[in-house]
């Protein structure tokens, strides 16, 4: 594991680079107010998780990264740039992005190579034979190389995730956005997307990660943030929220997630 | 039996009307198509004004009769100088205006059908799209239109259906179609009952013909896409 400690060692060196800074983030979706004033900062090398009961907007929040949502106040740096500001070129700010969804969203008229080689021959404009090779490596990345003649419909859940995260990785984005990858998984197939994330992490991917793993909250994450009703309401390292969480709201949430027998 | 008797006699005339029922038919869902896809992408447009006009197309077209869309389109672009001469018999100047009215009342019925197919597309999809950094119209063409032509065509072999049934109105501005060359034959053997029944056969007979052909179509495209 030497690899992973110069890696982490690269991690540190670039850390104080700030990616994403946020700052009065406010999202309605007509009088429901569903982000409340978020102020944060997402730096370089950073494994944020989002943890937080259902309905509290971590789905919004992590969509706003994106700009899937657009937010109804507030603005967002990414790299120095302002793209809430109104015509910054979305499909650029998205190129850097990867997002990888609950419900995968493959795309369903494509193979699994044509799925990774898309967006990198219509958006980047790289030559297909290049983009094979590109999406060949990938999907050895992913451990389904076997798989690249296949057709989503075809595929396990497990096996769709690992193929949406290739496809995510093959723009080369400076982010990873995950929103419940492992939510709509069978119980089995779980861990196999979890250690690839995991495998990115160590890498030293920066990723915002919502997730109710808990287990892979403890371990992976550099920083834990918990969301409760549009808000953040706490924020810190995995020890912290987990063994000495300050709100009433974060004890009772985690009493509720994690079963202890 | 009556039936065979005037088949036999006037089998002429039925058949030639049939032809010309299949020629509105086809190039009524060919321009209608067209236009339906043009009208869709409209209803589907962020921009207001377009949007707009093609609701009220569609809310027009689907209100009110089709042989008063047809009187409406026939006298109100009697201005143009169609060119002369006669297609099959029938003459240009004539079924141009037809195939136009039934084209545009066609339209909006495809139109929706377009829509509503590209509207079952999950969200998803263009998410996903639109996430790798496409932009509306790549995800529009390399990802959602590809999945809503598998909604959309059965739909459309419906209204190719529908229309060869359709055409039957053209009668009205006298061209010798099925329904036409019928009355010809029924004014010359008072004898209507049959003849309905001739034609009412040809008619059945067309559709199932094209019902098989669009089957063997699904069933391809289906096999092409897993
Ligand atoms: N497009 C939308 N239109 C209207 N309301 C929405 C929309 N999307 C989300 N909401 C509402 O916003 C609130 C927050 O939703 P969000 O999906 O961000 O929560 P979440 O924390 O991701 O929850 P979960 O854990 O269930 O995924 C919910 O009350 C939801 O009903
Ligand atoms: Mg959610």
């Amino acid at each position: 594991m030497e690899n992973s400690t110069e890696k982490n060692m690269e991690k540190n060196t670039e850390k104080n680079a700030i990616l994403f800074e946020i700052e009065g983030l406010c999202k309605n979706f007509g009088d429901v107010k569903v982000l409340k004033n978020i102020d944060e900062t997402i730096y370089k090398g950073d494994v944020m998780v989002v943890i937080g009961p259902s309905g509290s907007g971590k789905s919004t929040f992590i969509r706003c990264l994106n700009l899937l949502e657009t937010p109804t106040a507030g603005t967002i740096v990414f790299e120095g740039k302002n793209i809430t500001e109104k015509g910054y070129n979305l499909n650029f700010h998205r190129q850097k992005v990867g997002m990888v969804f609950q419900q995968f969203n493959l795309f369903n008229n494509l193979s699994v190579m044509e799925n990774v080689t898309i967006s990198l021959e219509k958006v980047k404009k790289i030559a297909p034979k290049d983009a094979r090779e590109k999406a060949v490596t990938l999907l050895k990345r992913v451990g389904l190389a076997e798989k690249a003649d296949a057709y989503p419909s075809q595929l396990s859940g497990g096996q769709k995730q690992r193929i949406a995260i290739a496809r995510a990785l093959a723009m080369e984005p400076d982010v990873m956005l995950f929103d419940e990858p492992t939510s709509a998984l069978d119980p089995e197939m779980v861990g196999e997307v979890l250690q690839v994330i995991k495998n990115l992490a160590e890498e030293g991917i920066t990723m915002v990660v919502v997730t109710h793993e808990m287990g892979f909250a403890r371990k992976v994450a550099s920083r834990v943030v918990f969301m409760d009703d549009g808000k953040i309401l706490e924020e810190g390292t995995p020890e912290d929220i987990f063994e000495h969480p300050v709100h009433e709201r974060t004890r009772d949430f985690l009493a509720k997630v994690i079963h202890v027998i | 039996m009556d039936i065979l008797e005037i088949f036999t006699q006037y089998y002429d005339y039925f058949l030639r009307g049939t032809r010309t029922t299949i020629l509105v038919a086809i190039v009524t869902v060919i321009l209608g198509t067209v236009l339906g896809c043009a009208i869709a992408l409209m209803r589907l447009s962020k921009i207001k004004l377009l949007k707009g006009f093609s609701r009220l197309y569609i809310t027009v077209i689907r209100g009110t009769p089709m042989l008063v869309q047809l009187y409406i389109v026939y006298y109100q672009l009697n201005f143009i100088s169609y060119p002369n001469g006669k297609i099959f018999g029938v003459a240009l100047d004539r079924v141009i205006p037809c195939i136009l009215a039934l084209s545009m009342n066609s339209a909006a019925y495809i139109a929706e059908v377009i829509r509503s197919g590209i509207q079952a597309v999950d969200i998803g999809q263009t998410e996903a799209a639109r996430s790798c950094g496409m932009n509306g119209a790549q995800a529009m063409r390399y990802i959602v239109l590809p999945q809503a032509v598998k909604n959309i065509l059965p739909a459309i072999g419906n209204e190719f259906v529908t229309m060869v049934k359709e055409t039957s109105i053209i009668q009205y501005l006298g061209i010798s179609d099925l329904m036409y060359n019928n009355g010809i034959v029924i004014t010359s053997t008072y004898n209507p009952l049959p003849c309905y029944y001739i034609s009412a056969i040809i008619y059945l007979a067309l559709n199932i013909i094209l019902g098989k052909g669009l089957n063997i179509f699904e069933v391809r495209m289906k096999r092409s896409e897993r």
